[in-house]
């Protein structure tokens, strides 16, 4: 493998006419890392990994490759000579080609042994090698994307792309299609930037996730820290459902239902509980009553009321508790965040 | 191939300016091919002189003329008509011709007075009646027509046609425009049906019973008598031809003819072949052909012309017909001749 | 969420291309401009004559043409298409092909050959005259032939092939799940076409009726023969009569103007349709078998405009080459008629859709408003009546040519004369000018079929705009390259008015030798070379169909 500094993006900013998509965004990925950028859709992930393509210029800031200035300064490298792989979410096989055609397109300059065997290799590691006979509408979803993987890493980019590269596929296959990929982009330790609107999925395949919210990145770290120590209450959210209420801070103490805990400042204070922050525990401080439950496997899903407020928690539970009983509850402090009001 | 000749002719004129590899002579034609091409083939054959010939509609040849200006590769510019001959010299683009031959051979009233164009065969514009409805003693001028005697009776092709403006031109003329314009009327109010199709169409239509007497060109009615057709001869026995106006200015004439161009790079050979068309074998030709008259008195007529016997034709000067056009269709215009 | 809604941003807009499309457009939007900066010229009062007396027939007429060619165009092509289509009746196969053939027939050749025949001297009307002892048209009533409703009748006869084909083609191209969603959802199948089907359809539809009113609108001899005053003969009649050229143009653009709102039309239909296909999944169409006297009903429609529009005067054409004689009809210089003909359509025939492949991804790549406009101002030749634009034409390619021929003579003293005018290069052009609109559409459309993603993904492996072009766009549209290319074929094999202005000395065509033959009233001579257009020209429309009917994914597998 060649070695390779990654991608470093400097202070993007784009607009769609008036519309600022793109605000200000700073990044980097280095050789064999894997990036999310998160967000909802309209975040400005997509337009994002589009200006690290190089399929749009960004207005102002730049984009560094392996070293190199691609875009900004004046500069701007048209797609085809940045050498990055992108893996488009309708996967883009060319109709017109065969399996084998769509993998050798993008190592063309290679003699025609070479071309096939480097094709072939890489249909091998996606397990699409007895498919290279085919023609693109013969294959299903799944087949589709494993042969889009190939085509783009085949060339051996410096860089990969990833558009929502499982949102086509049914779930069962995404979980298996998904961690295959994985392993092949590890495999080759190429750097890559993967856009997503599933948590769940960041928190799989990054090493590091950007939340992006509004054109902006909102906290840029490894899944765990975004997990554990959400920059703000959006990205909180964002990895579920969070009970969230508002409380009064004073000498930096917040007084709340599930307990006091410690405010790093004083005045209007906005809480977050995870549903997992709450454990059914005998000898637990909270009582509550269950209004609800439901199982959902593993854990199970109450709708409880605590002094008089409403809350959800998602608890481990043997026996699911009935509707009318009182539980008793611990509290994980650590799923518990506290955000100043603005 | 032979497409590309012209570029290797031009080629070679760029090289040798002076040297002219063979004589040939560039013609713009809006006369119909086959009546040409034999008067041109026996022009080649008696000169040696090659003809090379384009034909096409003339008011579009009339543009090609005058956006190529003097560097134009036509030496000639034929038109059946006057119309476009004198829109071809307001518009410059003709150059006068000096010919002993031409001014000989070419009655003044058929050629321009200053010898930019020159009339090369002539028709007669007449009445045609059906033989078995109308007898030639009720037929008079071409004025008669517009009477409300020949109400529902008369067919006439589209007022689009150079012939019926040359026709208006004349009565312009020699009536004068508001006299001109109340025939148009009266002609109007007669039809039979609204104008359509060519003047054999109207020999036809007469033929068939549509209507009773048409105004249409000589030659026209020559040519169903000649045709190959038997029911073109059968039809056309039906129908009379009447010289009108013979006791007063004599039927209406129009001509082809041809003027050479400012850009003339073969004067020679074009006024050559302007002469030989004014000759005895080319009048010969026109007048077999064509069912035509030759223009040079005394020229033989075919048998199927002369057999249409002696008539008076008028003496206005063509030229006037062609400065009177323009006028004679706004007059149609208003009238509602379409 | 469309993917990536902001394709055309971002790709580099490298700066040929934007030059090569102005240069192109530009050439081909010349003569138009010519034709339209006669807009300006004094009409010295001609348009007050004109308004007094017969405008308002030229507009009133252009518009019924228009409106009766329209409906009559539309009705019949989107009819037989679906018709054959989505279902099965006796010779629905066959039809499916024969609905083409009149495209093959020039519309000059139908109407001179219909009139001559239904005329009131024609055989028809003195052979039922002969028959029943008639002694004239007061014995008995017959259609007046020469009249706007024939001529709109010979009109929708030949030109509602452009609706059939891209109609039929826009039926095939369509999922059956959304037919079969809307049966699902409770729609029996005619109200599945008309709640579905046809608006999916509805943008091809409209290009092809814009393509047949164009024709309309620009067609000369048919109304000529039909003796019907439309913009068009006014046009001539202005021009010739009264030599006013400025005030003929003038009407030409008032007409240019008729057809900039077909065209806007026709884009706005477009407009939301940006729609790539939803589903890339094919099934066979299920086809609705017919029979009975629904079969009987359905082979009428269909088989009706074919017999009139192609069968009936083909053989017309075909008794007339045999009573010439097939030794005279075949002999002399035909071969070498047939060869210019060929030859001048192939070249023109390809020019067009190169021209149009280098607009249409220009424009994908440079999407502002000043390659837009110079796209559209480049299609308009189309419209404007042949004999004028050819003078469009004529007019910047002869000031240019001389303008050469001063620059040459001013370096070496001695002028080369004209070297562009009156060649096969000055036709070709010509054709180009005429005929983009028709390749540009076919080409513009098809390119669409190329997602944007399917761009990207090229750029991102490594190909450059035109190495992108070459390795999926061309190779994912050569169906509809070839299409295109055949349009502008059979269409230069009937053109004829700047044919015969613009070409070189001692040069005929099929169609110049047909048009000369067919003005000397010899239309029995006639006969061969347009049996030969039509002859050349069914190759295409044969091709055309396999093309068509091929373009189902799935279906040809």
């Amino acid at each position: 493998m060649k070695s390779t500094t990654g991608l470093a993006m400097h202070g993007i900013t784009h607009h769609f006419g008036a519309l600022r998509v793109v605000d200000d965004v700073s990044l980097t990925i280095s050789p064999g890392e894997l990036v999310c950028l998160l967000g909802p859709s309209g975040c400005g992930k997509t337009t994002t990994l589009r200006i690290a393509a190089g399929l749009e210029a960004p207005d102002s800031g730049t984009v560094t490759l392996n070293g190199a200035v691609v875009s900004g300064g004046g500069v701007h490298l048209p797609p085809e000579r940045r050498h990055v792989g992108f893996l488009f979410q309708d996967y883009a096989l060319f109709p017109h080609l065969r399996v084998l055609g769509n993998v050798e397109f993008g190592v063309e300059s290679l003699p025609a042994a070479e071309r096939r065997a480097r094709a072939m290799e890489m249909l091998e590691q996606v397990g699409m090698a007895d498919y290279a006979k085919a023609w693109p509408h013969q294959l299903s979803g799944g087949q589709q994307q494993r042969v889009a993987l190939a085509r783009a890493l085949a060339p051996n980019p410096a860089l990969m792309l990833l558009d929502e590269p499982f949102s086509g596929l049914d779930k069962r296959l995404r979980d298996l299609v998904r961690d295959e990929t994985l392993q092949v982009l590890k495999r080759n330790k190429v750097a890559t930037l993967m856009v997503t609107h599933d948590p769940e999925e960041a928190m799989f395949m990054a090493d590091r996730v950007a939340v992006m919210r509004q054109g902006r990145v909102v906290q840029f770290d490894r899944p765990e820290v975004l997990y554990n120590a959400p920059a703000d209450p959006f990205v909180a959210a964002f990895f579920g459902e969070v009970n969230q209420w508002p409380a009064e801070a004073r000498d930096g103490k917040v007084d709340t239902v599930l307990g006091i805990f410690t405010s790093p400042q004083d005045g209007d204070i906005e809480v977050l509980a995870r549903p997992e922050a709450l454990r059914l525990d005998q000898n637990g401080p909270i009582c509550a009553q269950v209004l609800a439950a439901r199982p959902l496997g593993p854990v199970s899903l109450l709708h409880l009321r605590l002094d008089g407020q409403d809350m959800r928690a998602r608890l481990a539970c043997r026996t699911l508790p009935q509707p009318g009983e009182t539980v008793r509850l611990s509290v994980d402090p650590t799923q518990i965040f506290l955000y100043p009001r603005t | 191939m032979r497409l590309f000749n012209r570029f290797a002719l031009t080629a070679a004129a760029c090289l040798a300016a002076t040297a002219v590899s063979a004589a040939e002579v560039n013609v713009y034609s809006a006369r119909k091919d086959h009546l040409l091409k034999p008067v041109l083939d026996a022009f080649t054959q008696e000169t040696g002189i090659q003809v090379n010939l384009l034909s096409a509609d003339a008011t579009q040849l009339l543009e090609r003329l005058k956006s190529e200006g003097k560097d134009s590769p036509a030496d000639l510019f034929i038109t059946t008509d006057v119309v476009h001959l004198h829109a071809a010299r307001t518009a410059g683009i003709l150059a006068p011709v000096n010919s002993a031959v031409l001014t000989k051979n070419i009655p003044a009233k058929y050629h321009d007075p200053q010898g930019y164009w020159f009339g090369l065969s002539a028709r007669a514009r007449v009445i045609f009646y059906a033989k078995d409805r109308v007898k030639p003693s009720e037929l008079s001028t071409m004025e008669d027509l517009a009477d409300a005697k020949w109400k529902g009776r008369i067919c006439v092709r589209s007022s689009s046609s150079s012939y019926n403006q040359s026709l208006m031109g004349s009565l312009i003329a020699h009536d004068g425009e508001q006299k001109a314009e109340a025939w148009a009327k009266g002609i109007v109010a007669n039809m039979a049906r609204k104008p359509q199709g060519g003047d054999t169409d109207q020999i036809q239509a007469v033929a068939a019973g549509q209507c009773d007497v048409a105004i249409a060109n000589t030659y026209y009615y020559g040519g169903l008598q000649t045709s190959a057709k038997q029911a073109d001869r059968d039809a056309v026995a039906k129908v009379g031809l009447f010289f009108p106006n013979q006791d007063g200015r004599g039927a209406h004439m129009n001509v082809s003819g041809a003027g050479m161009t400012i850009s003339a790079k073969n004067k020679a050979e074009a006024v050559k072949l302007l002469e030989f068309m004014a000759g005895p074998s080319a009048q010969k030709l026109f007048a077999e052909a064509n069912s035509e008259f030759p223009v040079v008195p005394g020229a033989k007529l075919s048998p199927t012309v002369e057999a249409w016997g002696k008539f008076k034709a008028e003496d206005i000067n063509v030229a006037m017909l062609g400065e009177n056009a323009a006028r004679a269709v706004l007059i149609f215009d208003r009238v509602g001749w379409r | 969420m469309p993917a990536y809604p902001h394709i055309k941003n971002g790709l580099s807009t490298p700066l040929p291309w934007l030059l090569a499309v102005l240069v192109l457009a530009g050439l081909a939007a010349l003569p138009v401009l010519v034709v339209a900066a006669n807009l300006l010229a004094p009409s010295q009062g001609t348009w007050t004559h004109l308004a007094q007396t017969v405008l308002g027939d030229y507009v009133v007429n252009s518009l019924a043409l228009m409106g009766g060619v329209g409906l009559g165009v539309t009705l019949g092509g989107v009819g037989t298409a679906w018709l054959v289509t989505m279902c099965r009746f006796p010779g629905s196969r066959p039809l499916e092909w024969a609905l083409l053939l009149p495209m093959a027939m020039p519309a000059y050749v139908v109407a001179y050959a219909y009139t001559g025949f239904l005329d009131y001297s024609g055989p028809l009307q003195t052979g039922l005259r002969a028959l029943f002892g008639w002694k004239s048209m007061r014995d008995y009533w017959f259609p007046d032939i020469r009249s706007l409703g024939g001529a709109i009748t010979v009109m929708v006869m030949v030109l509602y092939p452009y609706v059939y084909m891209l109609a039929r083609a826009a039926f095939l191209e369509q999922s059956v799940c959304v037919l079969e969603a809307s049966r699902t959802l409770g729609r029996g199948p005619w109200r599945s076409f008309f709640g579905v089907a046809l608006p999916l359809a509805r943008a091809s539809i409209i290009a092809g009726l814009a393509l047949a009113l164009m024709e309309t609108l620009n067609d000369f001899g048919t109304v000529q023969f039909f003796a019907v005053d439309t913009f068009t003969t006014g046009i001539y009649r202005t021009w010739l009569g009264m030599g006013q050229p400025a005030v003929a143009a003038q009407l030409g653009a008032v007409l240019m103007m008729f057809v900039a709102v077909l065209i806007a039309l026709e884009r706005l239909s477009r407009g939301g349709a940006k729609s790539h296909h939803t589903t890339t999944r094919y099934r066979r169409l299920p086809r609705l078998a017919l029979t009975g006297w629904r079969a009987a009903l359905a082979l009428a429609f269909c088989a009706l405009p074919v017999v009139l529009g192609f069968a009936v005067p083909a053989a017309m054409l075909a008794v007339w080459t045999v009573e010439v004689g097939l030794a005279q009809s075949f002999g002399g210089d035909f071969l070498h008629l047939a060869g210019n003909s060929l030859i001048l359509a192939l070249a023109a025939g390809l020019a067009a859709v190169t021209v149009a492949v280098v607009l249409a991804y220009a424009q994908r790549l440079h999407p502002g408003p000043l390659v837009r406009l110079a796209v559209r101002v480049a299609s308009l030749g189309y419209a404007v009546p042949g004999s004028v634009i050819a003078v469009g034409i004529m007019v910047p390619l002869i000031a240019l040519d001389r303008q050469m021929a001063q620059t040459v003579e001013r370096w070496t003293g001695a002028s080369p004369g004209l070297l562009l005018t009156g060649t096969v290069f000055a036709l070709v052009y010509a054709y180009m000018v005429r005929f983009l609109a028709v390749s540009a559409g076919s080409v513009e459309a098809s390119l669409a079929k190329v997602t944007p993603s399917l761009e990207a993904a090229a750029r991102t492996l490594g190909c450059g705009t035109v190495a992108a072009l070459k390795r999926v766009h061309l190779p994912m549209i050569k169906g509809s390259l070839l299409s295109a290319t055949l349009l502008v074929f059979v269409d230069v094999m009937k053109e004829l008015p700047a044919t015969l202005i613009m070409r070189p000395f001692n040069f005929d065509t099929l169609a110049t030798r047909t048009f000369t033959f067919a003005s000397d009233e010899r239309l029995a001579s006639a006969g061969a070379p347009a049996l030969a257009i039509v002859l050349v020209g069914l190759i295409p429309v044969l091709l055309l169909s396999r093309a068509i009917a091929k373009s189902r994914p799935g279906e040809s597998e």
